[in-house]
């Protein structure tokens, strides 16, 4: 018998280690002679309080969504894919390239296209460090953490060298032709007959995001690969035993998180400035360590985390301009949400099933 | 080239190896015992950050270095609280210590100082000085040791010779003392040692403590003594680098040396010629910034021999009842 319902397990666990996270976060504001419940309120005006706000908010979030999933689909194997970072980065380049030297008649068909292409870039940028975990049985970790540093010096080579356009002194390609401009949320939803702002970047990224999750739920719970997938992740020795290739399994859950981290420079690339620039990945996909913690791994359970780190980058660049909390603040805070709702995971979690076991006792 | 161009990279060498060398030794002691350490990145920023801001409000290098490695090692506690006592992921933790420095230093460096994110720049007895090694200037124009003693390991801050002298030290305490016999079984197998009636809880801080120690020496070096005082991120990726050179290393402490003299030198030579031209072709700056990185998949790809972790690292211990 389990020692807490299933609803405390999945909610209320990271809830108490987000709060704790936040109150600490709140503690930092105030050491640093700043007012905590006005930082909050400017965020929320900032993040959410105008359509402007939301553009901007949701366009972060389809980013953390992507990388969250990404995250989450290694975990469910037992592998911690840090690598996210290089990965959309490299996919990037594969989103740079399809854009720029093809001639496509639509946007759609060059969205497909460089979702394709993101995908494929960075699924073989995962597919060493699988390679070497299955094979030489390296850990995962340092090799994806080699690799981000990797793609960082290849991209850094190839902008400033390679991709950029003789003309400009700026690491970064040129600007992408205006047919493959993605319809944003001020396009869709003004078919619809809701007026959104037409400049936050939020675009139809954002449902194929979704649709992603969708998509990945069905895969780890109701398809023979994700059962063999979380099998593996439960005991590797099990899933031994069952017949299951422990090789098959770190490279398709590799490739699958690598593809996903991929594709979400189609929206930081295409969606946003329309062009590849250096470090266009902003740290999504370290923040989607932390999105895949608090969402408890679950494609369906890391939308809610996402939307939250989403407010917290847009109100993060709010809060600097307003007051002299410099952005970094929310590395902090993601910082504490990793710590409470990964490491410190057990220092919630035991004194909360105590409390289980003595109302279960009592009653 | 010639004979100068030669002593001015191993020269810079050794002073870009030092920090390089702390990281590795303080990871080196933590994964002997069984605790990976994804976090020395983190240690060596808050450090660097904590020395050069006290040096610079005390005037001191010296109480530099004390809040340098009193930082690190709060740093390295939470570390410990979270992998050790309440038995959390420790590659989460490392990365959420790392993260928590990088904001930290930041938000706390602009509220200190409003320079967006640095200190000021630090001078006189807030740096570490260079000292001169007696008989150096009388040897100077001997060749050979002249050039190696009299320039190579000469004029370097007293944090260079220090980290020099730890190789040794490592290798004394993890192969010559009690204390390090048991550190490294309990690096192997915890139970083993938990069954002679000796705390693995125990063994395991003590080892992370080390480790804060020496990421908070070579953090303060960096901001004291390699620079002149905190730039925002200037760990730059260095405590990865020595998480490669420990691997490269293969955990043992003169190997160590060797991985981070050989990491050292590729930053010098990276410096010295942003584009090198080796005659068939012209490697550029980003190579060689990545070639740590590269060298250690190569090494973790089982290329160039097998490079096997302390056998226990990474798994929490849990007492059997």
């Amino acid at each position: 018998m389990k020692a807490m319902p299933k609803w405390a397990d999945v909610l209320l666990v990271p809830l108490i280690s987000l709060v704790i996270a936040f109150a600490l976060s709140a503690l930092v504001i105030l050491a640093i002679g700043e007012d905590p419940i006005r930082a909050m309120e400017l965020m929320v005006t900032g993040s959410l309080g105008s359509t402007y706000g939301w553009g901007y908010t949701l366009y972060y979030t389809t980013n953390f969504l992507l990388t969250g999933l990404a995250v989450s689909i290694a975990f469910q194997a037992k592998l911690f894919n840090i690598g996210g970072e290089g990965q959309a980065m490299i996919g990037g380049l594969g989103v740079a390239l399809v854009c720029l030297f093809i001639p496509w008649p639509n946007w759609w068909l060059a969205m497909i296209a460089a979702i394709l292409a993101s995908a494929l870039f960075g699924a073989m940028w995962a597919a060493i460090p699988a390679w070497l975990q299955a094979k030489a049985g390296s850990h995962i970790v340092i090799t994806t953490i080699m690799f981000n540093f990797i793609a960082a010096s290849l991209m850094n080579y190839l902008l400033s060298h390679v991709l950029r356009p003789t003309t400009s002194m700026d690491p970064a390609t040129a600007r992408f032709d205006n047919v493959l401009r993605l319809p944003r949320l001020h396009d869709i939803l003004g078919l619809v007959g809701i007026d959104f702002s037409r400049s936050g970047p939020a675009n139809i990224m954002l449902f194929i995001a979704l649709a992603f999750c969708v998509l990945a739920y069905v895969l780890l719970w109701r398809t023979r690969l994700g059962f063999e997938i979380r099998a593996f992740g439960q005991s590797e020795a099990a899933a031994h035993y069952a017949g299951i290739s422990s090789f098959k399994i770190i490279m398709v859950a590799m490739l699958i998180s690598g593809a996903l981290a991929g594709t979400m420079a189609v929206n930081s690339v295409m969606g946003g400035p329309q062009r590849l620039v250096m470090n266009a990945v902003e740290g999504a996909g370290f923040i989607g360590i932390a999105v895949a913690l608090m969402g408890r791994s679950h494609p369906i359970g890391i939308i809610a985390p996402a939307l939250l780190f989403g407010f917290l980058f847009q109100g993060g660049s709010e809060l600097a301009i307003e007051t002299s909390i410099p952005r970094d603040m929310i590395v902090i805070i993601q910082a504490l949400v990793i710590m409470f709702t990964g490491a410190l995971d057990n220092m919630v979690r035991r004194p909360l099933e105590l409390l289980f076991l003595a109302l279960r006792r009592r009653a | 080239m010639d004979i100068a161009t030669f002593v001015q990279i191993f020269e810079s060498t050794l002073r870009l190896a030092t920090p390089l060398l702390f990281a590795c030794l303080a990871g080196l002691f933590s994964e002997r015992a069984g605790i990976f350490d994804i976090g020395l990145e983190g240690k060596l920023l808050v450090a660097a950050f904590f020395s050069a801001s006290i040096a610079y409000v005390t005037g001191s290098a010296w109480l530099g270095l004390a809040a340098g490695i009193g930082a690190s090692v709060l740093f390295s506690l939470i570390h410990g609280v979270a992998s050790i006592t309440f038995r959390g992921n420790q590659l989460i933790s490392g990365v959420a210590i790392n993260f928590l420095a990088a904001g930290m230093t930041v938000v706390v460096a602009q509220s200190w100082f409003q320079q967006g994110g640095r200190t000021p720049p630090l001078v006189g007895d807030a740096r570490f000085d260079r000292l001169s090694l007696p008989f150096a200037n009388a040897l100077h124009d001997v060749p050979v040791v002249g050039q190696i003693y009299g320039q190579i390991l000469n004029q370097h801050s007293i944090l260079v010779y220090f980290g020099l002298f730890c190789v040794p030290l490592t290798w004394w305490v993890l192969y010559r003392t009690r204390f390090g016999l048991r550190l490294r079984a309990v690096g192997e197998n915890p139970a083993a040692v938990d069954t002679a009636g000796i705390s693995v809880v125990r063994l395991r801080y003590a080892a992370i403590v080390i480790a804060g120690v020496l990421c908070g020496i070579g953090g303060a070096y960096l901001s004291t003594a390699l620079a002149a005082g905190f730039v925002k991120d200037m760990s730059a990726g260095r405590g990865y680098i020595a998480l490669a050179a420990l691997i490269f290393a293969k955990w043992r402490p003169w190997h160590a040396l060797g991985a981070v003299l050989l990491f050292g030198m590729l930053e010098a030579i990276a410096n010295r010629w942003p584009n090198l031209d080796l005659g068939i072709i012209t490697l550029p700056n980003q190579f060689m910034t990545a070639l740590p990185y590269i060298l250690t998949v190569v090494i973790l790809a089982g290329f160039v021999g097998k490079a096997i972790p302390p056998r226990a690292g990474g798994e929490p211990y849990v007492k059997e009842r």
